[in-house]
């Protein structure tokens, strides 16, 4: 317990780091995959941008990216993480291949959430003379915003769960905190702490999920 | 001067798996629709109706034939240019397809929005289309909250906003109650009366087409198989199965297993006149019977109107002696069509 105490600043610097570790990711990661997800749903056979070829493509990128596990993908995304942010290691490596990760995730929950828009509406919005822009963002994504809002609550865990292998590549936050000094130091106590931390936080963005999400839908 | 002119025009799906067939959905049809109709397309599930009327708006495109619309052939446009001839056809769903994100009023003002119609003018259309269609205190409710006939509503209102000269109904009241049904349609017809729009009809039901339609087409596995004024095609088809559509609101001519059953249950001759318009004047026909002494009781058959006039099939079996019924029937030929059934 005394051992936690002395820690309680490193404590508070760790949750700050998973916070904005998982903030920009959220960010970063969530854009990608609403991008990525809504290539998947227009290009699909069928929809408004119909280009099979490209649906294809995507499609096997997602396959090809999602199975693999994050700690061998943080491994082989290095070299990309470096070209692209200057260094291997560090918060902003470890940023960069979350959000590169998480992009891939969300984007089949996007693609599954804009998939339960009834075609019908789209059809109200062709039949008026809306173009694909125009329906993207006046129908298909206000129509499938409360699914959006768990699917993106969903993703948050997921980040909070990715950031803590960030230790293992020199980036900080909640994880990193309690292997270094939890695991490493045999004091489940400080271990407990951390996890104790990481619920709390999730639950509290859940709870905020399904909130946003009930304003959504109206119920 | 026809609206909406389709000229020998093709629907043909490719395959969808390697070795699977190309489906034709519409096999060279042609039809004239002119300002002011309700023309009412009928034929049962997969009969291309559907198809057909999305090819007027082009949420499909043609793989043969032309399609005037206003003068305009679409099946040579670009989807750029397409999206502006869609603002001249309203269109109305089976299942309404009224977005759920918002509010009936901004519902009725998407279609204005994407024609970019100034804030203030948008209000104030939606607020008269929606006194038109009887929802003015539903402004605010979202979708979720009215019942089926209520969203229709909202969809007819939503279809009318940019002042369209057609409007295309598929299946507009095949979810709905039949009341409720009723209720639609007479909207429909002063859509119609009152500022002339041009309603095309999709349905399987001959009660719609009965309740509203000037002409109608009877669809049949992609081809139009009969067309022409509702009051012909319902009172003398031509076809089997427009004659099974016509069947759904007035029994006509009975069928041969019906035919079996009369026939066991009456002894006298089967005859089944045909009664259509004034121009056949039952209490004639039935005065004839009557000073001829012959004893005839309705066995079968119907008679119904369409926009006031009267037609249908009865169905009569005859007692008496053979050489009576036949003095009397080649009377009663002089005044209408008379079928022996055997």
């Amino acid at each position: 317990m005394d051992a936690l105490i002395d820690l309680l600043p490193e404590l508070w610097t760790a949750t700050y780091e998973t916070l904005y570790i998982v903030a920009l990711t959220l960010f970063f990661g969530g854009l990608g995959g609403l991008l990525i997800g809504l290539g998947l749903y227009l290009t699909r056979a069928g929809s408004i941008l119909e280009n099979k070829p490209l649906f294809f493509v995507l499609n096997l990128l997602v396959n090809f990216v999602r199975p693999i596990p994050f700690i061998i993908f943080l491994a082989a995304a290095q070299p990309l993480a470096r070209a692209v942010t200057g260094s291997g290691i560090g918060n902003n490596a470890i940023i960069f291949t979350i959000a590169l990760a998480a992009s891939f995730a969300m984007a089949r929950i996007v693609e599954q959430n804009l998939l339960t828009v009834t075609p019908g509406v789209i059809d109200a919005a062709r039949s008026v003379g809306a173009g694909p822009i125009r329906i993207i963002f006046t129908v298909l994504l206000p129509e499938a915003l409360g699914p959006l809002i768990l699917g993106y609550t969903f993703i948050f865990v997921a980040l909070v769960d990715m950031s803590a292998v960030a230790g293992y590549v020199g980036g900080g936050g909640l994880g990193s905190f309690s292997l270094l000094y939890g695991y490493r130091q045999f004091n489940p106590i400080v271990t407990w702490a951390a996890v104790l931390l990481i619920i709390v936080l999730v639950q509290l963005v859940q709870f905020l999920g399904n909130y946003l999400a009930r304003k959504a839908l109206r119920r | 001067m026809a609206v909406v002119s389709l000229r020998n025009v093709g629907k043909v799906y490719p395959p969808t798996t390697k070795d699977g067939e190309s489906v034709t959905a519409i096999d060279g049809v042609s039809l004239d629709v002119e300002a002011g109709d309700i023309y009412g397309i009928i034929g049962y599930s997969g009969a291309g109706k559907s198809t057909l009327v999305r090819l007027v708006n082009a949420l499909e495109h043609s793989t043969s034939g032309e399609i005037w619309v206003n003068g305009q052939n679409i099946a040579a446009l670009r989807e750029r240019e397409l999206r502006q001839v869609r603002l001249g056809i309203g269109m109305i769903f089976q299942q309404f397809n009224l977005l759920g994100s918002r509010t009936v009023a901004r519902n009725v003002a998407y279609p204005l929005e994407v024609a970019g119609h100034p804030k203030e003018q948008r209000a104030a259309r939606v607020a008269e289309l929606l006194d038109f269609v009887g929802l003015a205190d539903k402004a605010g409710s979202f979708p979720d909250q009215l019942s089926g006939g209520q969203k229709q509503r909202v969809g007819i209102a939503r279809a009318l906003a940019t002042q369209p000269s057609i409007l295309l109904a598929d299946e507009a009241t095949s979810a709905l109650d039949p009341e409720t049904t009723h209720e639609v349609l007479a909207l429909l017809k002063r859509v119609n009366a009152e500022f002339g729009v041009t309603i095309i009809v999709i349905t399987h039901e001959m009660d719609v087409i009965q309740t509203i339609a000037t002409k109608v087409a009877v669809m049949d596995q992609g081809r139009v198989i009969e067309r022409g004024p509702v009051f012909d095609v319902f009172s003398d088809p031509q076809q089997a199965a427009s004659a099974r559509f016509v069947s759904t609101v007035v029994k006509g001519v009975p069928s041969p297993d019906e035919l079996a059953v009369l026939r066991a249950r009456h002894s006298g001759r089967l005859v089944t006149l045909a009664f259509r318009d004034s121009a056949v004047d039952q209490t004639a026909v039935f005065g004839e019977l009557s000073r001829a002494g012959v004893a005839f009781e309705v066995v079968y058959g119907g008679i119904n109107e369409i926009q006031g006039r009267p037609f249908g099939h009865l169905t009569l079996a005859l007692t008496g002696a053979d050489p009576v019924i036949d003095t009397v029937l080649a009377h009663i030929r002089t005044l209408t069509t008379v079928t022996e059934v055997r």
